[in-house]
């Protein structure tokens, strides 16, 4: 853009450091990648910290996620973002200093590529970035490549001081500088460098795009070729002098002339794939009461997109409605009726009130509107949308469907939930609370409810789309409206994981609770705005914006907000935990648990400053790490209870839920101080709280001595190279329940030694750490007692990784407040405590709650003690069961041994013995834990299973046909064979290693998808350290496969990759579709 | 202001008909049962009565037509909501000519007729439940789903959701509006069951009266200027345990009703009568 700008800016830079230099050519290039990582971890982290420091300082903390990061990003390159016609200078003042919502939505930017970059989507990383690199690199870059190494140190260092604004502003100049620099030097840019410098650099290829507006004009913007979604919406938004935004997105018409939403958060042209930059700007939320937003102009752009969904029926109404909302239009675009002068019929037959306006239609619009007399546009505007939100269908997002028995049914959208209706009339309801999950796969688009009152079970009702595309995009759209309206904040996108194929998208925006907060601190005069239609200026009925900060909160308050909520949405990750409160147990021991309940949340509140601080450590989302997944489970020994559980269990999620938050925290933690060993430092880190894991990982020594392609035992049941043909491998949903065991297991471990200490007496940090844990934990052992129960009941299971699926949870926002209803208490305890056990392993810090936790270990003791028994007994009964069923299952027999070992352990005092066989899985852990770079809302995130349940068949109808609806009927049958080739000598002692990913990697061809994800585990073992490497790979696909070839071809392929290691074990797990899909 | 789903219960005019002598032998029932036609005679004057006297609404009575032994159920001939009027294609085939007297009533109180063409389509009034929000529509033997597909066009403001009746004559027969929200609903299990499936399909909040008997659930709810909420119910004499409920409204202007014969043809205190509000347009 200008260069004059940037020379300004450079000016005012240059006084300040030139370190930052490297900056924007470490960005472009790829080898460098890491460390821009390490980078951003670093600055957010100390972003976070200021925010703890200044806890109070605004609207930064209703951001979204994205948002957020967004900014710490960006302010590296505030000048960027200046639009061309203002003067960059100013701008980056405003921005240094102030975080208001203005700042932010200027700092979406151009960087957001970066940021996307950044994500965990490596493959298309490298993908891009080797197209640019094709080019000769500049010397130039080389030389800041250097020097961009040791940046992170400096940074970190100015992060430890803590002086984040500093830092911020720093981060900035930087940037800018370095920008400024770049272009100095100009004839070396290379291609890399465009990201970064979107709008400035004219060697940038910049696309025209054309935005249809609501009333209908057009506005056309240059962007930047790659620009991501945002940066052209952000664009529109400035144009329309809209702030309250986040009720707004933008569509563009995908090759099947389908209307989608652009993802603000990826490259606008691989979403339009065609070339076609057309767009238009539509309301994407319907505010449910209007009346809450805060500016008339938003209220406007409303009524502009409601009146044409009335005038093209999308919105159906009544005759007298039409006339009605017609004359609110014409009173707000024309005022007054003149009595001496009434406008001639044909003025009004030109514009469009309703799909088939008649003249009749006409003169009762006219009639109505001498009733407004007097009404400014704004009242009419307000009494327009008073009227418009009762209508039945307001806000209401329709896509057709079949339903089960292959009857046409159309899918509504809306923000309490999703509507079925059958021709006009509304057949079905599920509300967003009665959703546990919501998913897709291929065509088929599937959500779990909640089970009723009187149910024992989930149930899972299934949905036929027309194709793939629409079933994901009802998915997106279902996420996206689930978490503006239900959540308080919204969840992180997801990263990659073991075996994620399924689709990470995420609501990357403002939920409505944290736009209506923010919108009442605006504080600007109402704009005026020009009416296209009318060309009437309208000014805002209130005139200036009268409300004062405070006020403002207070009234978004009452309407209808919890108050407690809002003030505890300090930080989004803690909000995001909280929206994952809803998971219900019907376990009766988690009932149990109840009555407790009510006192930790208690206890907890006393803590909920801590509980912020902790989540206040949690970096925003971070750049995928390679350790992602959780294999770890995978490999401990806590596979040792094999529940081959179909029917995925509330529980199960929840356990998983917790595990990755903790995992989150402390990997993002670790990442912080240790940019480059990921795994290894964040292992460290994370268990520093549990002295006997550190020491062990510590002693663990990088070297590789024994290799062997190995198939853990935790995959038991399912296999680990598995090559399955068909979509469903069974063995995702083991992986989950493998999590739940394995944290159960180091819970025994942390039990024995310290609970009774705990318990007695509030002794340091440390102890009421592993106090927290072990509550935590044992909450989860009930949950595997629970699924163990469950899985006995129920069979069929099918898993599937393919590209064409994904699942959302949905979590209840409403999180730690006490009005929540009891069920959900019970999450959020046990979310708190699993925060608060983080924070001191994280800080190894004393926690000021700590009296208020204390108590807790003691309560549960006696649960704890329980659950064991039982656990054993149930494990056993399952692993019968489970080699009966599954051939597999003989390799893990020595698992099933631990279990009943343990138990008993658990009650006696500390055994040293037993100690040091936890000490593996609890290293096992902590690697989980790292695995995870942040806090996880969604636990389905984790699992990247599509499991098919028994579904009901006919759901659609279920409330009508009251009586038949238990009758359940599976919808997936599938076939299974499982071949195992085993070498001689086995490894078969469950010590879980921590272990790390080091790909996945998805190749889909036609009619095959295949997925290669290989695990690298490492293990101490009588002072070798021995590295198991295993690979799984899932090929999905249609038609038949040779699973002989299959499998040699996959241990032809280890063979040949890892000469020196030996292919120890191989399964084949097989499954087969036998229903043929109707399509 | 004129806004859309204002004044629940707000009402001026109601339709009813006589009773024809045809009555005592000829009309549908669904238990045999000796209807003393004097008595029903008696009863319906006193239901007119209460209607025009005591409430204050304009009756328009339309003529008993000895053909159609049904004809005093005029509820089931027409869906009266705001300034349209659905008229329905009964279920009964006894009884699809009483829909032209109504028709002719409603026409000449100037409302926007629509009305079910489609030969397959059935619907009786008596399976429509408007709660001043949403309408509710049972699939009876008498009403099936094209009818209530042809209700929720005519329509198009409220959402139609369907409601499975699998005992009782009509979805009304075990439920009723008892106010703003309040849903009053009979203790059985196809009730309750009805009922829940209700409040699952609606993005409103719905409270409920619960009494003890499915018949004693139908009642007339009105807001009237002047007499506020006002609930025409059973009497002791019928349903002297349901009567206690109904007497917890405090609220409420309570009207018992007696309703001793027409219950024997299954016809409910709404079924004798179609309510309109013809207010002005302007507020």
């Amino acid at each position: 853009m200008t260069t004059e700008a940037s020379s300004e800016t450079e000016v005012k830079e240059n006084a300040e450091e030139s370190a930052a230099q490297p900056d924007q050519s470490e960005k472009a290039t790829q080898e460098t990648q890491e460390v821009l990582n390490t980078e951003e971890e670093d600055k957010e982290k100390g972003k976070v910290k200021e925010k703890e420091g200044k806890d109070g300082k605004g609207i930064s903390r209703y951001l979204p996620t994205w948002l957020k990061k967004q900014k710490s990003l960006s302010q590296t390159s505030p000048t960027k973002e200046t639009p061309p016609t203002e003067e960059p200078t100013s701008k980056v003042t405003e921005e240094e200093e102030v975080s208001a919502p203005e700042v932010n939505g200027h700092a979406e930017e151009a960087e957001e590529k970066e940021e996307v970059k950044s994500e965990p989507v490596k493959e298309k990383e490298v993908e891009s970035n080797s197209n640019g690199s094709a080019d000769t690199e500049p010397a130039k870059e080389e030389k800041l490549e250097e020097s961009v190494q040791t940046t992170p140190e400096e940074k970190k260092e100015t992060t430890k001081e803590a002086d984040v604004a500093e830092e911020e502003k720093k981060g900035q100049e930087q940037e800018t500088q370095a920008e400024a620099d770049v272009q100095e030097g100009d004839g070396q840019t290379s291609i890399f460098q465009s990201p970064f410098r979107l709008v400035r650099k004219p060697k940038m290829k910049v696309v025209v795009c054309h935005v249809t507006l609501l009333d209908g004009t057009d506005f056309s913007c240059e962007v930047e070729k790659r620009a991501n979604g945002q940066y052209l919406f952000f664009k529109v938004c400035e144009h329309l002098n809209l702030l309250e935004k986040d009720y707004f997105g933008l569509t563009y018409k995908d090759t099947h002339d389908e209307k989608c939403w652009l993802d603000p958060m990826k490259e606008i042209k691989r979403q339009i794939r065609s070339n076609n930059w057309q767009f238009s700007f539509n309301v994407k939320f319907y505010p449910p009461d209007p009346s809450l937003l805060t500016e008339d102009i938003t209220r406007y752009l409303l009524c502009l997109q409601l009146r044409d969904d009335v005038a093209f029926g999308r919105l159906p109404c009544s005759f007298v409605t039409h006339a009605l909302l017609g004359s609110y239009t014409l009173q707000a675009e024309f005022g007054d009726q003149e009595p001496d002068q009434p406008r001639p019929l044909d003025f009004i037959s030109q514009q469009t009130f309703a799909p088939n306006q008649s003249k009749e239609m006409e003169e009762k619009i006219l009639e109505l509107h001498k009733s407004h007399k007097g009404m400014t546009p704004a009242q009419a505007d307000i009494q327009f949308l008073e009227n418009a939100k009762k209508l039945s269908m307001y806000g209401v997002d329709l896509h057709r469907a079949k339903d089960s028995e292959g009857v046409d049914i159309m899918l509504g959208v809306c923000a309490n939930g999703l509507l079925v209706y059958k021709d006009r009339l509304r057949i079905n309801r599920f509300a967003w609370p009665k959703i546990l999950k919501i998913s897709y796969k291929r065509n088929n688009f599937y959500i779990k409810i909640r089970p009723g009152e009187t149910e024992q079970f989930e149930s899972t009702v299934g949905f036929k789309l027309q194709n793939h595309r629409s079933a994901k995009r009802l998915w997106k759209v279902c996420v996206e409206n689930h978490s503006f309206f239900r959540l308080n904040a919204p969840e992180p996108p997801t990263k990659a994981r073991f075996l994620t194929l399924g689709s990470k998208f995420r609501y990357s925006g403002r939920t409505q609770a944290q736009t209506r907060m923010a919108s009442s601190l605006i504080d600007r005069p109402a704009p005026n705005f020009e009416r296209t239609s009318s060309k009437r200026i309208s000014r805002s009925l209130d005139g200036a914006p009268v409300i004062s900060i405070t006020e403002a909160g207070r009234d978004t308050t009452e309407n209808g907000h919890d108050p407690n909520l809002e003030l505890q949405s300090d930080s989004k990750s803690q909000m995001r935990v909280h929206g994952d409160n809803i998971y219900v147990r019907h376990s009766n021991l988690m009932l149990e648990d109840h009555d407790k309940t009510q006192e930790e949340v208690l206890k907890h509140q006393a803590s909920i400053s801590q509980l912020k601080r902790s989540f206040m450590e949690a970096p925003p989302p971070s750049p995928p790490q390679p350790s992602q997944w959780e294999k770890r489970l995978t490999s401990s020994p806590a596979s040792t209870i094999r529940i081959q559980q179909q029917q995925v269990s509330l529980e199960e999620e929840i356990a998983s839920v917790l595990l990755s938050r903790h995992a989150g925290l402390s990997a993002s933690e670790a990442s912080c101080s240790i940019p480059d060993l990921t795994l290894d430092a964040a292992v460290t880190t994370s268990s520093a709280a549990t002295p006997e894991p550190l020491e062990l990982l510590l002693s663990i020594p990088p070297t590789l001595s024994s290799t062997e392609v190995s198939v853990p035992q935790m995959e038991t049941a399912s296999a680990d190279n598995a090559i399955s043909d068909t979509k469903e491998p069974a063995k995702t949903t083991e992986v989950e329940i493998e999590e739940t065991v394995v944290i159960q297991e180091v819970s025994k471990a942390t039990k024995a030694g310290n609970v009774t200490v705990t318990s007695n007496s509030p002794v340091g940090p440390p102890a009421e750490q592993e106090s927290s844990e072990q509550k935590v934990r044992s909450d989860e052992e009930v949950v595997v007692v629970e699924e163990e129960n469950q899985t006995r009941q129920e069979s069929v299971s099918s898993e599937s990784e393919s590209e064409e699926e994904a699942e959302y949870h949905p979590n209840v926002t409403t999180s730690i407040s006490n009005t929540q209803i009891p069920e959900e208490k019970e999450e959020e305890d046990k979310l708190e405590e699993e925060v608060e056990k983080v924070e001191p392993e994280v800080l190894a810090a004393p926690a000021p709650s700590l009296p208020a936790e204390i108590s807790q270990p003691a309560e549960e003791t006696p649960q704890e003690e329980e659950e064991p028994r039982k656990e054993t007994e149930e494990g056993m009964k399952d692993e019968v069961e489970e080699k009966q069923d599954d051939p597999e299952t003989e390799e893990s027999t020595d698992d099933p041994m631990l279990t009943p070992d343990e138990t008993p352990k658990s009650f006696v005092p500390p055994e040293v013995e037993e100690e040091e066989q936890e000490e593996p899985k609890v290293n096992g852990e902590a690697s989980a834990v790292d695995a995870e770079p942040r806090p996880h809302g969604i636990c389905c995130s984790e699992l990247p299973v599509v499991k098919t349940e028994m579904v009901t068949i006919s759901d659609t109808f279920a409330a009508q046909k009251t009586e038949i609806a238990t009758k359940e009927v599976p919808i997936v049958h599938t076939e299974t064979k499982t071949i195992t080739y085993e070498a001689a000598q086995l490894d078969g002692n469950g010590e879980g290693e921590p272990g790390v990913l080091m790909t996945a990697q998805t190749i889909t061809s036609e009619s095959l998808c295949t997925t290669t994800t290989t695990h690298i585990t490492k293990t101490l073992k009588g002072g070798l350290s021995e590295t198991r490497i295993e690979k799984r790979i899932v090929i999905t696909g249609d038609c038949d496969i040779d699973h002989d070839q299959a499998l040699a071809q996959a241990i032809k392929e280890a063979k040949e990759q890892h000469p020196d290691m030996s292919v120890t074990r191989v399964v084949v797990h097989k499954e087969t579709e036998l229903a043929e899909e109707e399509d | 202001m004129a806004g859309l789903m204002a004044g629940f219960g707000h009402y001026t005019h109601a339709i009813v008909r006589g009773i024809p002598a045809s009555l005592a032998k000829e009309a549908l029932r669904t238990n045999q049962a000796e209807v003393d036609l004097d008595k029903a005679r008696t009863e319906h004057d006193a239901y007119v009565q209460v209607l025009r006297t005591r409430l204050g609404l304009e009756v328009v009575e339309l003529p008993a037509d000895e053909s159609l032994p049904d004809c005093v159920f005029v509820e089931d001939a027409a869906v009266v909501c705001g300034d349209t009027a659905l008229i329905t294609r009964p279920g009964a085939e006894s009884r699809r000519r009483e829909t032209e007297a109504m028709k002719e009533a409603l026409t000449d109180l100037n409302m926007n007729i629509v009305e079910i063409a489609d030969e397959n389509a059935t619907l009786d009034g008596g399976d429509v439940l408007f709660t001043g929000r949403e309408f509710f529509v049972g699939l009876s033997k008498r009403t099936n789903q094209r009818g209530a597909e042809i209700l929720a066009d005519a329509f198009k403001d409220y959402a139609v959701s369907t409601v499975p009746v699998l005992e009782g004559l009509h979805l009304k027969s075990f439920c009723s509006m008892g106010g703003p929200g309040l849903i009053v609903i009979g203790s059985s299990d196809p009730a309750q069951k009805a009922l829940k499936i209700m409040q699952q399909m609606s993005d409103h909040r719905y409270d409920k009266l619960t009494v003890p008997d499915d018949l004693a659930a139908n009642c007339i709810y009105m807001n009237l200027p002047d007499k506020g909420h006002v609930l025409l119910h059973c009497t002791t004499d019928e349903f002297p345990e349901s009567v206690k409920v109904f007497e917890k409204l405090k609220d409420h202007m309570l009207i018992p009703v007696s309703n001793l014969e027409k219950v024997k043809l299954d016809g409910a205190l709404t079924c004798c009568s179609v309510l309109i509000n013809k207010k002005k347009p302007d507020n």
